[in-house]
């Protein structure tokens, strides 16, 4: 057989029928649910009189709609009360697994995947959000899909899908201090741009990328989205192995022996083809940030804001100077310095507790500057127990966070956590569109230690002048 | 999904072209938990006043085009998001096929999806027709698919091309899931075998 890559192994085990147009009955693993994309397609199932395949291999959470203050109280919003309560009904209906607003294993559907164990190495997962992307970390073909496709999946356990393109992403070295996954992926964004992945499923390699943990290898998988990919992919490896070992639904005992002897085999052939490489060194990356409206648009702290007039292109001048004018920046001026509102730790890209503990590391001993809003969202009440057992949220307390419920909280304006008109926020979420994170908002993208670091300074600042 | 075989009703004239899936359906009723009951908010700026009475002019307004199962446009119809409220909008009011010199693609897509037909005619064809449906009652169209022919009132027909394989899933009233699900025995055999060899996967239950 041809050499093969990570993506090609793990779809040809997946392959039920080939049809024959090259399309394919494509077998999933697992499915994630959450209230936004679902009550469709539960709907259309009872519509059709078709019932849910597998119960056993889905799991429903709400964390879209959810407020993250206090959750003894009811939902206030009448839309997203209900959408809650149809998904709720939804999952007695159809018997789904479900993890309701009040449990402690309540989160973001993608940190809850990985964390319980849910999502393993060498599956297909899919979901019913583009964020999907982010089970590749653990060696698993995961990717988003439209509401018509979850029910496909809901009815048959199956997807129709044609094979992506390979790409390589490869980065190379140690991390410079204050550097993390968030600069890495950043870079890499910016480097190939929001469609640098069209078609593609990128595999991230090189000894940064094994150097990273679990949580870190997240983070850049996540964000595969914004680069256009369809899915990102990390070979799993020792980090992985012993990140699974012991989750709730993780094989045990010896099912786990033999589950990481398949695992094992999880790797790219040596000459494996793939239709785009890229390569990366990590001393060239320092921290960094977005200035305008599309994650692309990444410089490094220590930058200036690009000038319009410098682009040959009309149309992407015009583009710019629109960013520019929605962001408030000047061309040419140092984005260090430049005065934030709020900032937001938090979102499916980074508020695993490793994130936080590294906001943690620069916020102690400090505190919040004068007049900024600043929150930390853990993913998952399981990551918010933790960093309370650690002492995190004394830390972030102490120097004037909020410390929130988990939920997407303040990557998109669709709960109660929204920016008002006009303000800038330092956010370690992944998406800076116009109004993503409510209307008129202004995002800059950035690390959870930068987010701290602008946090307490109240201005977007090199973190690594605070360690 | 219901079978689309032989199609007779009253067809809707709107003369415009892009129209956008913002006008079929406005992004504020994305909020919904249904498919069903989109149908009144269908073309909701352009068939109601902000105080939410009937604008007399729009043509769905109008008798016997509330009963329209048929609509015809100019060019591009669809474009803009791919939201499938589109196709679910038109459905829920009673469309089961749109007639229109070029399409959205997304849209085209997902009017299959929801078994809708939509039709491809130039555009001398597209004004022959909605004149045709300006007769109201006594101008009904039929649409017989597996003919691929829209009869006209004087029994005049025009062909059609459509895609044999959407065709089939049409005529069928098989939508994707209807069509994977002809393979129901093979996704058996590969679920077993998969468990069989790779006991380690586990099962999803709370208790
Ligand atoms: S945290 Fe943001 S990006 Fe992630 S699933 Fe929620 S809304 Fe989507």
């Amino acid at each position: 057989m041809a050499a093969r890559t990570l993506f090609d192994k793990i779809w040809d085990s997946h392959v039920v029928e080939r049809l024959p147009d090259g399309t394919a009955i494509l077998y999933i693993d697992r499915h994630l649910v959450h209230e936004v994309t679902s009550p469709q397609a539960f709907e259309g199932l009872r519509m059709s009189g078709r019932r849910l395949r597998r119960p056993d291999a889905t799991i429903a959470v709400v964390d879209h709609n959810v407020p993250t203050s206090d959750r003894t109280q009811p939902i206030e919003e009448p839309e997203s009360r209900n959408q809650i309560e149809t998904l709720e009904r939804n999952v007695r209906e159809f018997d789904v697994p479900y993890f309701p607003l009040l449990s402690a294993r309540q989160g973001i559907v993608h940190v809850v995947g990985p964390e319980q164990g849910i999502s393993l190495p060498g599956m297909t997962i899919v979901c019913g959000d583009s964020h999907t992307s982010t089970h590749g970390a653990l060696g698993a073909l995961a990717f988003g899909i439209g509401t018509s496709e979850v029910e496909h999946v809901m009815a048959t356990q199956t997807l129709l899908q044609k094979p992506a393109r390979n790409m390589k992403v490869t980065v190379e070295g140690p991390l410079g201090p204050g550097v993390t996954a968030k600069d890495v992926m950043l870079a890499i964004i910016g480097r190939i741009g929001t469609a640098g992945g069209t078609g593609h499923v990128i595999e991230f390699a090189g000894s940064t990328i094994r150097g990273l943990d679990m949580a870190g290898r997240m983070t850049i998988c996540n964000m595969s989205i914004e680069a256009g990919a369809r899915a990102g992919l990390v070979e799993p490896d020792e980090t992985t192995f012993e990140y699974v070992r012991g989750r709730p639904f993780a094989p045990k005992g010896e099912a786990f022996d033999q589950a990481v002897a398949y695992w094992k085999t999880l790797v790219a052939d040596e000459g494996a083809q793939y239709d785009k490489t890229v390569e990366l060194r990590a001393e060239d990356i320092g921290p960094s940030l977005t200035w305008g409206t599309s994650p692309e648009t990444v410089i490094s702290v220590t930058g200036t804001v690009p000038d319009p007039k410098d682009q040959a292109d009309e149309a992407r001048r015009v583009q710019m100077q629109r960013m520019l004018d929605y962001m408030g920046l000047e061309a040419g001026q140092k984005i260090a310095g430049v005065p934030v509102d709020v900032v937001f730790i938090g979102s499916c890209t980074n508020s695993r507790i490793e994130d936080l503990r590294s906001a943690a590391s620069v916020i102690a001993g400090r505190h919040v500057a004068e007049g900024v809003r600043a929150m930390v969202v853990p993913g998952s009440g399981i990551v918010k127990a933790q960093a309370e057992e650690e002492g995190l949220d004394r830390i972030f307390r102490d120097a004037g966070f909020e410390w929130r419920e988990a939920g997407c909280s303040m990557c998109l304006g669709m709960n109660p956590d929204k920016l008002t008109p006009g303000q800038r926020c330092a956010s370690t979420s992944n998406r800076n569109f116009e109004g993503r994170q409510g209307p008129g908002g202004r995002t800059h993208l950035l690390s959870p230690a930068m987010a701290a670091a602008a946090a307490v300074t109240g201005h977007l600042t090199d973190v690594r002048e605070l360690i | 999904m219901d079978k689309f075989t032989v199609l007779t009703a009253i067809a809707a004239p709107l003369p415009e072209a892009n129209i956008d899936t913002d006008k079929i359906i406005p992004a504020r009723f994305l909020k919904t938990t249904k498919r069903s009951g989109l149908g009144v908010h269908a073309f909701d700026g352009m068939r109601y006043n902000p105080d939410g009475s009937e604008k007399p002019d729009f043509v769905l307004n109008q008798e016997p085009y509330r009963k329209a199962g048929i609509l015809i446009t100019y060019d591009n119809l669809g474009c803009g998001s791919s939201r499938e409220h589109a196709p679910w909008a038109l459905l829920d009011f009673g469309i089961r096929c749109v007639i229109a010199p070029s399409f959205a693609d997304i849209f085209f897509n997902n009017c299959f999806k929801n078994g809708i037909v939509p039709i491809r005619l130039p555009r001398e064809i597209c004004d022959m027709l909605m004149d045709d449906a300006r007769l109201g009652g006594n101008g009904r169209l039929t649409v017989d698919l597996e003919r691929q022919v829209v009869i006209r009132p004087d029994g005049e027909e025009i062909g059609f091309e459509i895609d044999p394989l959407r065709k089939h899933l049409l005529l069928e009233g098989l939508d994707d899931i209807g069509q994977t699900l002809q393979h129901e025995g093979a996704i058996g055999t590969f679920e077993t075998a998969r468990q069989q060899a790779q006991p380690w996967q586990t099962r999803i239950v709370i208790d």
